[in-house]
């Protein structure tokens, strides 16, 4: 059906442009006899064809351009036959004769053109005649093109200012009169396209209607290139008639286009100073025109204007542009009730980075702006339409790019109010965002408030949200979106401990409340910075100004015990367990003894009542020696009892490998080089006694079972451990045991052989040896070794 | 040969010629065959005055019982062709009866002569102004020699001259009112006016506005009417809303118009109407006829 229509269509096109050619072959032939007459007859018969009322604009703009070309001729001819002596009155009316009217008014303006450049006739006269005569024509396709052709005759012929059709009689007035007649008739003739015609094809006539706006628009920037259209012109006659028109015709499309086209043909520097009435009329445009991008493009060249051209900022100012654009685009809402939140966000989206362009210093417009936002948002509940929260999240993103300092946007106090409307999901996008922009810019935020403020806009990360039926989180994401949280916890910052104690606090009092799926990975960056607190606070008693400093350590580490028992319930006490045993080493710096049997205590405590599986209890109590080593804070009797409970666990590991690993590692407890006190050769030896038993028996089990290679790898550490302490010079390490445990080791290595065993104990060896060429002290010890 | 063909040529050759006629202005008249003549032109009490040759052939004698001419205006119908009525008829003896031997000349002048009615050709009358030039003889038949001139009466433009202006419209479906600047137009004249749309509920395609001629002839029973349109000119292309206006400008010039007749000499009368068409898409029609006075006003000699 529409193949065939088409089809049609092109034959139709066909038909006439063929009746076309042969007349405007007549026409070519009588003009070059010279022959008025004839020549009037054929070009009246050739633009007959353009009455036809078959074609689509597309197709009958291919025959218009035809005519033009054509009538480009006609006018040459006419303006010969007056320079031959025919009087251009006579030429004037005799195209008049024509009995079409489609053909007579194009002959006229035709004619109208060579009478205007005779100058016999100002030219005011005769185009306010063509334009009045142009009303014979009612058919909106076929009256455009007739009114696009008048415009563009007419327009090198306008009295504008330094035209040569400039005179007492003609001014500028009279042009820009002209082409407001001729463009207020065309956008009626165009606006009545729409409703004529069946329903049904209310579609096509759309489309149809939107291939021939240029035309309409075409007037307006004929307009806008008068030399004579100045500020005052087009504020006080050009842009209230365009205007009444735009709003009067109460087209959706046409006001859309129009608007649009003012803001893009006119130059800035009238928009800006003619803001208001402009802006006034939007309101009261068609509820379903988009005023929203019509206003975003205008606030965009606005933006643009001033961003290019510095000097004008005062103009921005002097006629107060950001107010005018927010009391509008308030209107426009108002006026529309039904507008969609989308379009509303994007004007207010629109309008934040006009502010932020235009006056970046102005952080009350952009609050200002959310305010309304806001205003906007409320009673419409949680926005659902994602176009409408994805525009959100860029409203809310606009400053953060601008100013790439999150602090500043911390001072609108709209933005979280805006941020509450957004649904879970895109808070947390929007929580996203925030860090992102956080951590590119490297800003540090240094006060509580700001914490608090921010932590406050980043609640979708940092709570669960009440969702119950919310979706689920893919745990990917989850943990991408925790690890920023904790990334962020190291940008909050302040070189004053007080308030960097403060800081801490509240982001304890929020990530305390976030739930336990979020504890795992926000408590540790927490404590660690707290910990980097600690180690920044004045030693005690050091304090110079002698006054109590309110934040002591005592009270961070009670600070720091309660955020790390949070832990154990998340469940993770492995974390909580290393978290223990860091702030247990805090302590010991501040030399914080019963803190830091505190911290043991409890870390002890997860190791025994929550660290069940045996690969862990390894790695624990491998963190746990490493640790208690390192103290020496603790008095003996705290010491004792610490070190005895670690070798007691060591003793109760599972495998036996592990045992026997562990049980050397407990040797190191006893003996801490630095620290007379802590010298104790005895139990050192007793460990790796102990050490080699377990080894043993591990070997025998082996044998029995599955063969085990692993036995010989563990004589081969406890040897390299007897040489450490032989190398530390207890006295209870002696060269024999030494020597015979070498011994022991060579005899298993003719056992099933192990490579990684045999590879550890050729670098053993080779170790004594190199330490025995070093000489000096150690060398000769252990040049004692016989091996 | 010569001789054969004169056998049957009239005796002698007649011929009319006008005092001024190299000057006088020429005007077309159609004849009955279609042939298109150039004649003169003269108005009302205008002297009609020339001369009249009459050669005869080789020689010959040409006996006579008199030499005269008339000057007729007559009115033909076409229902009765041939019968012509004479409402003019004014006579001048040229020559007593004689004989004429070789070429003769008489002046003759018909001095302002009253002619009140135009040269007219219609539909189904005609209107004619002719010189008769009757050389009477016995029983060989008497020799008669026409000659046409057209007379044009031009009058001042009339005192009151009142707008034609008018509301017309059907019920709920169009309303309309139009203007014309004047009801009496010259033949020269422009019709300027507009068409004021108060009401379009009908799909309307296109405006015209007719020109036409309304020719009565006969009188009482037997009248009869013809009317022509002379002139079609589009007014509007498309369908209006209410309020638009559209502009009337008819240049009457390319029109072949005479000026209005009343009643001529009870034998018939000439009207013009202005008849705006509207066409919709169904090709229906709605019109308006006005009746417009033309008249010939002087044309200027500048």
């Amino acid at each position: 059906m529409i193949a065939d229509g088409a089809e049609d269509e092109e034959k139709w096109l066909a038909a006439g442009a063929a009746a076309f050619k042969q007349n405007a072959f007549y026409m070519q032939r009588a003009i070059d006899s010279n022959n008025l007459k004839d020549a009037l007859k054929y070009s009246a018969q050739m633009l007959s064809e353009l009455r036809t009322s078959k074609l689509s604009p597309h197709k009958y703009y291919d025959l218009y351009m035809r005519a033009f070309d054509e009538l480009r001729k006609l006018e040459i001819f006419f303006m010969e036959e007056t320079r031959r002596g025919c009087s251009v009155i006579e030429l004037y009316e005799l195209v008049q004769h024509a009995g079409n009217i489609l053909p007579r008014l194009y002959l006229l303006c035709t004619a109208g053109s060579v009478y205007i450049k005779t100058k016999e006739a100002p030219a005011k006269e005769i185009l306010k005649d063509l334009v009045e005569m142009c009303r014979g024509i009612q058919h909106p396709l076929r009256g455009l093109f007739l009114r696009s052709y008048l415009a563009q005759i007419s327009r090198d012929k306008l009295p504008d200012i330094g035209s040569e059709y400039e005179g007492d009689a003609d001014t500028v007035t009279d042009a820009v009169e002209f082409v407001l007649l001729n463009f207020t008739e065309m956008n009626k003739l165009w606006v009545r396209m729409q409703h004529q015609g069946p329903a049904r094809d209310k579609e096509r006539r759309e489309k149809e209607r939107g291939e021939l706006r240029d035309l309409v628009g075409k007037n307006l920037h004929v307009l806008s290139q008068l030399e004579g259209v100045d500020l005052d012109m087009y504020r006080d006659t050009v842009l209230p008639r365009v205007l009444e028109q735009i709003v009067n015709c109460r087209d959706e499309i046409a006001q859309y286009y129009l608007i649009d086209c003012i803001i893009q043909v006119f130059p800035d520097e009238y928009h800006l100073q003619t803001l208001d009435v402009l802006l006034g009329a939007c309101p009261q445009l068609q509820p379903s025109v988009d005023i929203m991008t019509v206003l975003s493009r205008l606030m965009e060249r606005l933006s643009n204007y001033a961003a290019l051209n510095a000097e004008v900022l005062p103009y921005f100012l002097q006629v107060e542009a950001f107010s005018k654009l927010n009391n509008a685009i308030g209107k426009v809402i108002e006026a529309q009730e039904d507008m969609p939140i989308l379009s509303a966000v994007t004007l207010y989206s629109s309008l934040l980075k006009f502010t932020l362009h235009v006056h970046p210093d102005r952080l009350d417009y952009a609050d200002q702006v959310l305010g309304s936002c806001v205003k906007q948002l409320s009673g419409k509940g949680k926005i659902n339409d994602t176009r409408a929260t994805r525009e959100i999240v860029s409203l809310l993103s606009a400053p953060l790019e601008k100013y790439n300092d999150v602090v500043i946007a911390l001072k609108l106090t709209n933005y979280p109010l805006v941020v509450e409307y957004l649904d879970n999901e895109t808070k947390r996008i929007m929580a996203t965002v925030i860090i992102r922009s956080i951590m590119k810019n490297n800003t540090l935020i240094t006060t509580a408030e700001k914490v608090e403020a921010l932590l406050e806009l980043i609640k979708g990360l940092i709570n669960d949200l009440d969702e119950p039926q919310g979706l689920e989180v893919d745990e990917d994401d989850f943990e991408e979106e925790q690890n920023s949280v904790a990334r962020l916890v190291h940008m909050l910052y302040n070189d004053d401990t007080e308030e960097m104690f403060k800081i801490i606090s509240i982001l304890k009092k929020h990530f305390l409340t976030g739930g336990p799926k979020r504890l795992k990975f926000t408590i540790p960056p927490l404590v660690v910075s707290t910990l980097k607190l600690i180690r920044r606070l004045p030693v005690e008693g050091d304090n110079p100004f002698g006054k109590e400093a309110s934040v002591t350590a005592t009270k961070i580490f009670q600070f720091l015990n309660q955020i790390i028992e949070a832990l154990p319930n998340v469940p993770s006490p492995d974390l909580a367990f290393r978290l223990y045993l860091q702030c247990a080493e805090a302590a010991n710096k501040c030399d914080e003894e019963p803190i830091a049997y505190e911290f043991f205590t409890q870390a002890y405590i997860l190791y025994e009542e929550e660290i069940s599986d045996s690969k862990a209890q390894v790695t624990a109590l491998q963190l746990i020696i490493g640790t208690l080593q390192r103290m020496h804070v603790f008095g003996v009797e705290n010491r004792d009892t610490l070190t005895h409970k670690a070798t007691g666990y060591s003793a109760k590991l599972l495998k036996k490998p592990d045992q026997c690993r562990a049980v050397y590692a407990c040797s190191h407890l006893f003996w801490l080089e630095d620290h007379e006190t802590i010298q104790d050769g005895d139990r050192v030896l007793l460990c790796l006694k102990r050490a080699l038993k377990i080894a043993n028996s591990a070997q025998q089990m082996g044998s029995n079972g599955q063969g085990s290679a692993g036995s010989v790898t563990l004589f081969i550490e406890i040897l390299n451990k007897y040489l450490y302490f032989y190398e530390k010079g207890i006295p209870q390490i002696t060269v024999e045991s030494v020597e015979s445990l070498i011994q022991l080791i060579k005899n298993e290595e003719s056992m099933p052989s192990d490579p990684y065993a045999e590879s550890l104990f050729a670098s053993t060896l080779q170790f004594m040896e190199f330490q025995k060429q070093k000489g000096g002290a150690i060398g000769d010890r252990y040049e004692e070794i016989k091996v | 040969m010569n001789f054969l063909l004169g056998a049957f040529k009239p005796a002698c050759n007649i011929s009319i010629t006008f005092t001024d006629g190299k000057n006088r202005k020429q005007v077309p008249i159609k004849k009955d065959n279609g042939q298109i003549l150039m004649n003169p032109l003269f108005q009302s009490q205008e002297t009609i005055a020339g001369k009249i040759h009459i050669d005869s052939y080789q020689g010959k004698k040409v006996e006579h019982n008199g030499v005269k001419v008339e000057l007729l205006g007559q009115i033909e119908m076409y229902f009765d062709r041939g019968n012509f009525y004479d409402f003019t008829s004014l006579v001048r003896e040229l020559d007593v009866p004689g004989e004429i031997y070789e070429r003769k000349t008489y002046p003759f002048e018909f001095s302002s002569v009253e002619m009140p009615y135009e040269t007219y050709n219609g539909v189904n009358v005609r209107l004619r102004y002719v010189l008769k030039v009757t050389v009477t003889r016995g029983y060989a038949g008497s020799i008669v020699e026409y000659q046409d001139f057209v007379v044009r009466n031009y009058v001042p433009p009339p005192p009151i001259n009142n707008s034609i202006k008018m509301e017309v419209g059907i019920e709920d479906c169009l309303h309309i009112e139009f203007e014309y600047n004047k009801s009496k137009y010259h033949l020269k004249d422009v019709i300027l006016g507009k068409i004021y749309f108060l009401l379009v509920r009908i799909k309307i395609k296109n405006m015209d506005l007719e020109i036409r001629r309304r020719e009565s002839t006969g009188a009482g029973a037997n009248t009869h009417v013809e009317t022509e349109t002379l002139a079609k000119f589009e007014l509007m292309d498309g369908a209006p809303v209410r309020g638009e206006s559209i502009p009337v400008r008819v240049f009457l010039t390319p029109y072949d118009l005479t000026p209005t007749h009343t009643n001529i000499n009870n034998k018939f009368s000439v009207k013009y109407y202005l008849n705006l068409v509207l066409v919709d898409e169904e090709d229906r029609r709605y019109f308006k006829q006005q009746e417009i006075t033309l008249y010939r006003l002087k044309e200027e000699t500048s």
